[in-house]
């Protein structure tokens, strides 16, 4: 498709959507979010611009392929099990670790958000090969 | 404890090494290692179920009812243990196998996550969780099926697809009501809802939902379509795991079930039960005697003897259920045996087709023997597998009362030897008949038999120690008509 406001649009588009789908990350853990749909926000980014300019050419710039992504996110969900299992507690329970950061306050780290990022990274592999596959670029 | 999620995890985490590994024959080996593993995993676990009755994660630390709970009871220990041994024999198989075609790694990757499918179904104690799983198998089945992307594969894949998809819309309809009218999907608590509960005619309305949605997993009577239209159009590796795995996956969810918490309006259920049991029994055992290629006999045959263990759970007494159980056990070990059988009759002659093979027992007596053991257990000839549990299913009937039944299992078991020797006859005994399959001359090593050997030897010694097996489906059984141990373990009351 050679829309030119399409394409504009995808390269201002592309860093807002990136950007939406790490706060959706982010805030899965409590509010509406979560690794699925931050997923999905982060592999739209690329795909809208796939659409607008080649999906050809989008595939070749990508330095990673779909499958590393999948598997970089598979292997950070059972990495996620190994804290609650090394603790003794029941196999996926929330284990935090608290971090002090000057001025911005406390931080808290747990497995769930490791859980989530690992889901982030599948989802966006996943949905990157649908993409590949069904524009027939692979 | 942990070891109870391991049948999860551990195919989890293959599944991540077979998507990383680019090498052929290190995806082999680790898929054998892994299955080895698995095994010896699931014989541990039915160690410790055989001394202490169960074993129960509540996932995340959340407290049964409110979280996802695995339970590993006397049934699901033994359908994890039988599932196991059929793993590791179809991944020895599949060494030999799947040798040339393209993208076989990505074969282990769905292989696996079929087997994470299977054994979460197994271990699962929450009704969602199952649905969960179901889906997962599913998915990965589909993906085997049109593995070898032949235009006929995704006809049958397609096929499978859509039947299996509205099964799974039933399941959630089903399941829908259930949890609206019970408030609980967890399989304790609903069986302690259901059991103490007089009011639970409304019951009836999820409980043909849940038939209909096992009922086409488990391909019974009037919705078995699906399985011969696709099982003969994938590879054969993949059919004789499907043939082992994927319909029992059905039969484990309709004997839990209706046994654990679908208990009442019994005098219905039971009787429909048995007609259904009936229909397809005969339906599947005449299909077969129609047909010349190996593999649709072998696939209609799956459907007849998935009507034994309806039959099983129809009769509803504590022994009846146990014949269920290890009819279910048996039939497992043989019907991946004689597919894998079928598989190397494919290899020695290059044709499924029984027309245009023969002469196989001058040729190769070995696998002549290696027929002969799957053929007469699934027959039900002793003193192997086969013969014990239809006896206890036939014995059950008697004592029962159900004459009409066990005239028909008596008559299928008939049907079953015509079927049997005719691929005896015409594949092992009959000479060779002159076409462009009588020049091939394939030599079979010990490592392409060795699957069959090793469920071979299996079935042998589950008629040999029949006695010890059936001690196991008894207390199964007497587990799943009591439900207190059930409830009481998981709600820790």
């Amino acid at each position: 498709m050679n829309s030119i406001i399409l394409q504009i649009a995808a390269r201002h588009i592309k860093a807002l959507l990136v950007l939406f789908a790490i706060i959706a990350l982010l805030r899965g853990h409590n509010y509406p979010g979560g690794g699925f749909i931050g997923g999905l926000l982060a592999a739209l980014s690329v795909i809208y611009y796939g659409f607008a300019f080649n999906a050809k050419q989008v595939r070749d710039k990508l330095k990673i392929s779909p499958t590393t992504y999948i598997a970089l996110g598979l292997s950070l969900v059972v990495l996620s099990f190994v804290p609650s299992i090394l603790n003794q507690l029941e196999l996926m329970q929330g284990v935090w670790l608290k971090v002090q950061i000057p001025i911005l306050g406390e931080l808290k780290l747990g497995t769930p958000l490791l859980f989530d990022i690992g889901v982030f990274l599948t989802v966006i592999g996943v949905t990157f090969l649908f993409f590949f596959s069904l524009t027939k670029v692979e | 404890m942990i070891i109870t999620a391991l049948p999860i995890l551990i195919p989890f985490v293959l599944i991540v090494i077979m998507i990383i590994s680019r090498s052929l024959v290190f995806s082999k080996i680790t898929g054998i290692i892994g299955s080895l593993g698995l095994l010896i995993l699931s014989v541990i676990i039915f160690y410790k179920i055989d001394k202490q009755g169960f074993l129960v994660l509540n996932m995340a630390g959340w407290k049964s009812p409110y979280g996802i709970t695995l339970v590993v009871d006397f049934l699901s220990g033994l359908m994890l243990t039988i599932s196991s041994i059929i793993v590791l024999a179809i991944s020895i198989y599949a060494y030999k196998s799947l040798s040339l075609e393209k993208g076989v790694t990505k074969f282990y990757v769905f292989f696996f996550s079929l087997i994470m499918g299977v054994n979460g179904a197994f271990i699962t104690g929450d009704v969602f969780n199952l649905y969960v799983w179901f889906e997962v198998m599913l998915i990965s089945s589909f993906v085997l099926i049109t593995f070898g992307k032949s235009k006929e594969q995704l006809e049958g894949g397609i096929k499978y697809l859509a039947l299996n998809l509205l099964g799974s819309l039933f399941f959630l309809a089903g399941l829908g009501l259930l949890y609206g009218k019970t408030g609980t999907l967890n399989m304790a608590h609903l069986a302690d809802i259901l059991r103490n509960d007089n009011q639970v005619i409304l019951m009836n309305t999820s409980a043909i939902l849940f038939f209909i949605a096992f009922g086409i997993k488990a391909a019974v009577f009037p919705l078995f379509f699906w399985l011969p239209a696709s099982y003969h159009t994938a590879n054969i590796t993949i059919s004789s795991l499907f043939a082992g795995l994927l319909t029992k996956v059905g039969v484990y969810a309709f004997i839990r079930f209706f046994t654990l918490f679908f208990v009442h309006d019994q005098a219905f259920w039971h009787q429909f039960l048995l007609i259904i049991a009936g229909f397809t029994m005969v339906i599947g055992g005449m299909s077969a005697s129609i047909h010349y290629d190996t593999r649709k006999i072998l696939s209609f045959h799956i459907i007849s003897q998935i009507g034994y263990m309806i039959m099983g759970l129809g009769i509803y007494t504590p022994l009846a259920i146990a014949g269920a159980i290890f009819f279910t056990i048996h039939n497992m070990i043989a019907k991946t045996n004689t597919f894998i059988v079928a598989g190397l009759i494919y290899k020695l002659k290059g044709s499924f087709y029984l027309k245009d093979v023969g002469g196989i027992i001058k040729q190769n007596p070995m696998l002549a023997i290696l027929f002969i053991i799957p053929a007469f257990a699934l027959a039900g000839v002793p003193p192997i597998s086969g013969f014990f549990a239809k006896f206890i299913l036939i014995k059950a009937g008697i004592d029962d009362g159900h004459f009409v039944i066990v005239i028909l299992a008596v008559l299928t078991a008939l049907l079953t030897l015509y079927s049997m020797i005719k691929i005896w006859n015409e594949a092992f005994l009959k000479k060779q008949p002159d076409n462009e399959f009588s020049g091939q001359n394939t030599v079979l090593s010990f490592v392409d038999m060795l699957p069959s050997i090793i469920l071979g030897i299996m079935s042998i010694l589950m008629g040999i120690f029949a006695f010890k097996v059936f001690d196991f489906t008894m207390q199964a059984a007497d587990q799943l008509i009591e439900g207190t141990g059930y409830i009481n373990n998981i709600l820790n009351k």
